[in-house]
Order: structure tokens, then sequence, then C-alpha cells
């Protein structure tokens, strides 16, 4: 049979998604334990989710909390870091840390006929770090030489000046890896003082997706209630679930921070977007789909495919237990810059009102969204991470089955509210790393009055 | 770690290899065109990647973006180029598979009626940007390029980056995008994967019906790099670039993908830079914090590999500091070889990795994308056992013999990425080189 080119071929029926089952148990010690039976492969993926990351951070003493996660694998129980690392290699183990605004996970990936002793390293570090002065001395060095190499990734120079711009002195102002006065000034019993107070057992969420051969959810379970101490009563206060209060609103509005010779300049623009409570919440994903949160958005089809001043452009609604950015983000050939600006102001103001969203294109970003909706959830790790945003968000245990449905039942009206309730043009700031011969002059006439020199 | 699959070439040469894998309801569509920066001439780089973006704007039936009709159908898509090979990738609902595979078959087939001077010309600055923000404007972004140049020739299809020069991107014409379709796009030249929710009939059934009017094409010959004369003691280079600390990269010519050798290098990769407990991490960052980080890798491609280790300089410490521990790393095992635990660590960490990327049908390094390497670069797609028995099979003795063999000193070429103004501060008697 010849094949009919004169169409493209129709969609078959969208497949029936449903989360997989999540088994929830409280342990007597009060650890929350989450476990998911995925037999689909053999490794296992433990997450430990501690709902506290760098807005916990005092606000004189930025880094903390990424500093004390980057400790915990230096020195634990009877073990040293090195120790610690070779049993890791012997059970094919990976550890990582990740530390954001408003939690802290850890996780262990390993063969599942090593299950036991993934979680035993996993308790034992977090529940037993040693914070030794030469070690705390040797990680904090690194992270201070990490800070000067920092100075020349444009991106993070624009995202610390972005942060600090949109939020000033509040727990969303700073990088998790903090500054460099900072972390000289922090000492070990900051950091045994900072996981006294925020790594208690009674504030986890540990999350166990698996279940090859050796590794059965409920002997896990066993195995954590004898190795982990019962919180003090003092230590079960529950997460809050509310974040950082609104900061005060920005002073600058234009920031310019010079780049010797950058051929491109690294462009952050946005204001204060919402917290993840939101009611509008689909309807904002569904709007910041058509606006700049897929390939084709309005804003990449402008800079990318239209212009081709971009390699490529996003926007976010960056939604945390406060209230966090809005956020749009590219990387512009520097004769590009001041048009891209213009662009990128133009589209946020049009979406609202001039050229509000066409049925077409909100059927495009709820399709994009709903029907390949399944493969966020394929792996072990890809599950943990959507448990733990339940966990970390209070999300109903239907949430992700529920989420399809959810979209869909955003009409373009309601995306057309949202865009003008949500987006501010006239709140937006701007951060642009490039070179200041090529780029400032341009900066002066765009709506933001003059730019701030950094 | 068996991976089951069926394979049927098509009669005009096209691979097709199916893997079952209900887990998820998603299908993943792979293919692979058997050519790469490789099969560019100098004065013409970059085009193999330039080729691949113009994948994306259309073709005869389908005249605009490719990525409308596929994110509608709920799809993920992308596509990579490197040295050897490009790929092309979707991850649909079951229900979306006919159109992926119309959508490949089309651009397989009727890619150049669409082709239009402004498409290219937009696409060529789209890469041209993408070159300034992952390489021009990135710390330590063009040290990958001085290095590949200095250990190939000119004439070696592995001297030039897979981005190209930007000259070179701005030469480029229509002509060229034509010629080069016709030379290495067509059904003998590719292999197409779809694993996932489908049976194996569906998809082959499928995949002869959108894929077999398609005519063969030339045949491609292989590319034969020139001879490549051993170095013998390389002069060390030095690139200056917008850094905050000196890095130092030592490389060595290694054996190719798949080669004698290749495993076992991989695994000392591993055991010299692999994570916190590895031997130079170990030497150069925990005992004497003399680095900042330090990475190994055996990166073995078709023809030829290089094997290199890079560490970045501790304020206050020197390259040749970093160069004297390093060496005397390198020599140590080399004389007395990994130890029966490094060696454990190595292959069990091989093992999870293994596990770890089939975990996911689709994109770049999962099942597909494996399925179609192996099948072009060893002829047979199902190769994973095999692959990992290459691990399993090198033992102390073999890679403290690769060690000895491939590691030696006058082999080697010492590259210094320092601070703009800084040349001093490299490996002593650098040349200085330009990448840009």
């Amino acid at each position: 049979m010849v094949t009919d080119r004169t169409k493209l071929p129709v969609l078959g029926v969208d497949p029936k998604f449903r989360f997989p089952g999540v088994e929830r148990r409280m342990l007597t010690n009060g650890v929350r334990l989450w476990s998911v039976d995925h037999r689909h492969t053999s490794l296992i993926t433990l997450l430990l989710l501690i709902p506290s990351g760098s807005a916990a951070d005092p606000l004189a003493r930025p880094g903390l909390a990424a500093l004390t996660a980057d400790l915990l694998d230096e020195g634990s129980g009877d073990r040293s870091g090195i120790e610690f690392h070779e049993a890791l290699g012997r059970i094919g183990g990976h550890f990582r840390t990740e530390v954001t605004s408003d939690a802290t996970l850890l996780s262990v990936t390993a063969l599942a006929r090593h299950a036991n002793e993934a979680i035993a390293l996993l308790v034992e570090v977090v529940t037993r770090p040693l914070f030794a002065t030469s070690e705390f001395t040797r990680v904090r060095d690194l992270r201070l030489h990490r800070l000067t190499q920092l100075r020349q990734v444009p991106a993070v120079v624009a995202e610390r000046a972005y942060l600090e711009t949109l939020y000033g002195a509040h727990p969303y102002g700073h990088l998790a890896i903090g500054t460099d006065t900072s972390l000289r000034a922090l000492t070990t019993e900051d950091v045994a003082a900072f996981h006294a107070e925020h790594y208690a057992p009674s504030r986890w969420t540990l999350i166990a997706v698996g279940g090859g051969e050796g590794a059965e959810m409920r002997g896990l379970a066993d195995q954590l209630l004898d190795s982990v101490p019962v919180s003090p009563s003092a230590d079960a206060a529950p997460p809050s679930p509310h974040g950082p209060p609104d900061p005060p609103p920005p002073r600058d509005r234009l920031v310019f921070i010079p780049r010797v010779g950058a051929v491109q300049s690294e462009i952050w623009i946005g204001h204060l977007g919402t917290t993840r409570r939101t009611v509008d919440y689909h309807a904002l994903l569904l709007m910041n789909m058509v606006l700049g949160g897929q390939f084709v958005s309005r804003l990449n089809l402008n800079l990318r495919e239209d212009k081709g001043y971009t390699y490529g452009t996003r926007t976010v609604f960056d939604c945390r237990l406060g209230r966090g950015p809005f956020t749009f983000q590219a990387s512009v050939q520097t004769s590009a810059t001041a048009d891209a600006i213009r662009q990128v102001v133009r589209e946020i103001s049009d979406i609202r009102d001039k050229r509000p969203v066409t049925p077409a294109e909100v059927a495009m970003g709820c399709a994009a969204l709903t029907r390949g909706f399944p493969r966020n959830f394929e792996t072990a790790g890809q599950i943990a991470v959507a448990v733990a945003k339940l966990a970390l968000f209070d999300l109903p245990p239907n949430y992700f089955s529920e989420f399809v449905r959810r979209v869909a039942a955003v009409d373009v009206a309601e995306v057309t509210r949202v865009a003008s309730v949500y987006l501010k043009p006239e709140k937006l700031v701007a951060v642009v790393v490039g070179s200041r011969a090529e780029v400032l002059a341009s900066l002066s006439n765009l709506g933001f009055g003059e730019p701030v020199q950094h | 770690m068996d991976v089951s699959y069926e394979k049927r070439t098509l009669d005009n040469g096209l691979d097709v290899i199916v893997h079952e894998d209900h887990g998820c309801p998603i299908v993943a569509v792979n293919i692979w065109y058997h050519v790469g920066s490789k099969n560019e001439r100098p004065g013409r780089t970059g085009f193999a990647h330039l080729f691949e973006h113009l994948m994306f704007q259309g073709s005869e039936h389908h005249d605009a973006v490719y990525f409308h009709p596929l994110q509608e159908a709920g799809g993920a898509l992308n596509g990579s180029t490197n040295a050897d090979r490009t790929n092309y990738w979707e991850v649909v609902p079951p229900g979306a598979v006919e159109r992926a595979l119309w959508m490949e078959s089309d651009r397989m087939g009727y890619l150049l009626p669409a082709l239009t001077a402004e498409k290219f010309r937009t696409q060529r600055d789209v890469v041209l940007n993408e070159r300034r923000e992952n390489y021009e404007n990135r710390p330590y972004g063009l040290a990958s390029m001085a290095l590949v140049a200095a250990h190939y020739p000119a004439t070696h299809p592995y001297h030039w980056p897979t981005i190209g020069a930007p000259a070179d991107l701005r030469a480029a014409s229509l002509d060229d995008v034509r010629e080069f379709f016709t030379t290495y796009y067509h059904p003998a030249n590719a292999s197409l994967v779809l694993a996932g929710d489908i049976v194996v009939s569906d998809a082959l059934r499928l995949a002869e019906h959108y894929f077999d009017e398609i005519p063969a094409g030339p045949s491609v010959a292989p590319v034969v790099p020139p001879p490549v004369q051993a170095m013998d003691g390389h002069p060390p280079l030095v690139l200056e670039d917008r850094v905050e600390f000196p890095r130092l990269y030592l490389s060595w010519p290694s054996p190719a993908l798949h080669a004698p050798g290749d495993a076992e290098l991989d695994l000392l990769a591993d055991i010299l830079g692999g994570g916190a407990s590895s031997r130079l991490h170990r030497a150069l960052v925990h005992d004497r914090s003399i680095a900042t980080d330090v990475s190994v890798g055996q990166g073995s491609r078709e023809l030829a590999g290089l094997f290199t280790i890079v560490a970045t300089v501790a304020p206050g410490h020197t390259l040749t500091e970093l160069d004297t521990v390093i060496s005397v790393e390198v020599d140590r095992i080399a004389v007395d070889g990994p130890t029966d635990g490094e060696l454990e660590r190595a292959r069990t960490r091989v093992e999870s990795d293994f596990v770890q990327r089939q975990q996911t049908v689709g994109g770049f390094g999962g099942k597909s994308d494996q399925l179609n390497a192996y099948n072009v670069f060893v002829g047979t797609p199902g190769y994973f056992v095999s692959d990992f028995d290459r691990y399993l099979r090198a033992d102390c003795n073999a890679i403290k013999a690769a060690a000895t063999a491939y590691l030696m000193p006058k082999r080697r070429i010492a590259l210094s990425v320092v601070p703009v103004g800084s040349a001093t501060v490299a490996l002593a008697g650098s040349t200085c080189v330009n990448a840009s």
C-alpha cells in the first residue's frame, strides 16, 4: 500500500495513565517511609527529602544548608569519607545531594541486590556525620574555589544578580552555594547546629522506589526502624507548609554586569511569581507553554526560529512553598541584546491583551503536557522525584493521576485570565551579562530606566 | 542485562530493529545515520551538525517546523551529531507512532524540496549561537578543540570539532546541503529502532509501510583516516581563556570503540578518576588539596580514541605540581596494576551504569539509542551482554598492560588552559595555540 503523504496520520487514543501506588508508612521514630513497587529495573532508588533548603540559611550565612549537605559524605559513623565512597562503589551506588530553596534531597541509587547496604549507607551519612574540622576546612575551601570559578560562568553570574535584584535580603535572594564572605565565616559548629535542627528523623520523608530481587520494601522498613534513632519529641515539628513571606519591591529594574570580550549576552528577565499552592497552577503551566515553556512557544519561535538570535530560550514559573520567580532566560548574540529584550517584554505584554492565546495554541500546549505525561514516570529516579513533590508540597495522593484531567479542563478564557493576572510587564526586572563596549549604550531606552552597573 | 530484539533489513537496505517493553505506555523511535563530522572535509567543517538542524525545518509533505505535529502528539524529540553519527529520536504515546514514522520517512525521502535559503541562513545563525553559548563563551570551552587539532593531522577526520569553524559555517552553501543529503541520507546508511509499548509484528509492518518506498541510494564508502604518526615527545601547549584557575589536560592516543584495550582503559579511567575514592581524586583533591577537581575518561570513537586526564589547579599551587603527582600515579598503576578491590568496584559501577541506561527506552543513551549504536558500530543490536563481558574479562593484569602500552609519557600531549595574560603559569616550554 502506498503511503498517503497528503496528510499526517491521525493520532490514536491516548494511553490511560495511573501513577503507581505509594505505600505510606509512619514509623515509630517519626520517619515517613513512602515506597513504590517498581519491578521494572534491577536498581533501587532511595530519596530522602528534608524540607529545609537554602531558604533555611540564616540571612547572614548564605550557603550553610548546601555546605551541610556537602559534608555528609566526608566521614560518618566509623568511616572516613573515602571508606564511604569505597562502600558505595561495591554496591554500584551513586550518592547525590541537591539543595533547592525549599528542600534538601539526598539520594542513593544502587544495584537492587545491595538494597540493604544502600539504605544503611544513606541512613549512616544522614544520622551520623562526623563534621571533622579537617574535612570541613577542605570542603569549605573547595566551595570557595568553586565560587571563584563561577565568576566566569555567565548564567550563574546573571542568576545571582537576578535573585538579589528580585528578592534582596530574603530567603530566596541568594544562590544555594552562598557567598565568599559567608563561607569564610562559617564554622563546624554552624554546620552541626544546622544538622541538628533540620535533619531530625521526624522531618524525613524517605522514598524508596525499586523492587528487583532482594529489595523488599518491608524488609527495608524494618531495617530502618532498627537503625534510625527515635527523635526526641522536641524535634517532632512537622514541616512548614508555607514558605517565606513576600519580599519588598525591587530597587533596581535593569542591572548590567560587564564580561570582557563576551560574544553573547546572558539575559534574565522576570518578576515575582506565585506559590505552589495557587489554585491556578494548571492554567499557569498551560499559559507558560504558549509563552516560553516549550520549543514551539512564542518566545522560542520568535528569538530562535525566526531571528536566529539564540540557541534557545525558556520561561518558567518556579512555584515554591513561598512565591518563587517567573523568569525568562536566554543567551543571545551580542548585537541582538537590546532587540531581544524588547521582544521579550513585548511577548509578555501581548499575551495578556493584544495577542491573547488562541484556541490552537492552548490545544497544542495541553496536548504537549498531557499526551506524553506517562513518560515522566518511566524510571525509578523519575518516580522518586515525583513522590518527593507530593511530600514537599503536600499534594493529594491522586495528584499525578488527576493531572491530565485538570490540565484538559483549563479553557482559553482561563489561560487568558491567568496571563493578565500573573504577568506584570511593569514589574519586570532584567539582568544582562555581556560586553560593556557593545551592549551597555543600547540598554537605556528599553523602558527599564538607566541600567545599574554591578 | 540482555535486551531482546528482532531485526529486519528492508530491500532498500534500511535496518529495522524492534524491542518490546510494555512497562510504560510510550514508544521510542530512534534513527541513526552513519554520518558525522568525520565525513566532512577541511573548509566545510561543522556541516553535518548544521545539516541536522535543517532536518527539523520541514520536508516536502510537511513543510514546517517538525516540532509542532510531534509536540501536539505528546512527543518529545531531539537529535544530535558527533564525529561518527547523527541521531534523531522521538518518544511518543503508542497512538502517535505512525505520525513519527511518517515524519522520519518524509525527511529521509523528501527533504530537499522543502529546503530554502531563508531556513538555511536562520539555522546557520542558530548554530553560530550554539557555538558561542557552549564553546566560546564558556570557561575552558575551547580546550577540546585545541586537543583534537594537536592530536590529529589536518586531513584526519577527527582533526576538527563537530561544531565546526565559524568561517566554514558561513561558507557553507545550499549546494553543500543538497550534496550532503544525496550522499548520506538514505536507507542503506541508516538504522531505525522502535522500542517500547509496541508489538514486534506491528512495528515491522509500519516501518516497512513508511520506509519501503525510499530508494536505497549510493553506498557510502567507509572513512579511512590517514596514518597518524606515533608521537615521540610532543611539546606542551598553552591556551589562554577567560578562566580563574589554570587547568591541565593530559591526553594520549588510545584504542577505538570496542577495540582491544578500550574496556581496560575505561576501567582504568574509573579507578583513576571515578568518584571520591579514586586514586587521582585522593592524591590531588583530598590528600594534597592541590587541585579543585579531576576527571578521567577513555573517549573512544569509531576510528580512534583519546584517553584524557583533566585537573584544575587549586589557588597557591601550580600545573607542574599537578603534572608531577599525576605522572607518579599513572606510572604506579602501570607498574603495579590496580588492586582486586579497585577492579571489583569499577566493574560493579560499570554494571550499575549499564542497568541505569536500560531503565529508559528512549532519548539519548536509552535502550533504543544503544540498540542502534551496537547495530551501527558492531553489526549486532543486542550486543549488551557481549559488551559487558569485555569488562568482566579485563583483569588486573590486562588493565596494567593497557596502562603500560598506552599511557607512555612520550605519547602524551599536555595542554595548559590558563587565565588571559598568564601564559607563564603553563607547563615549562609550552607553545601557544589559538582556538576560537
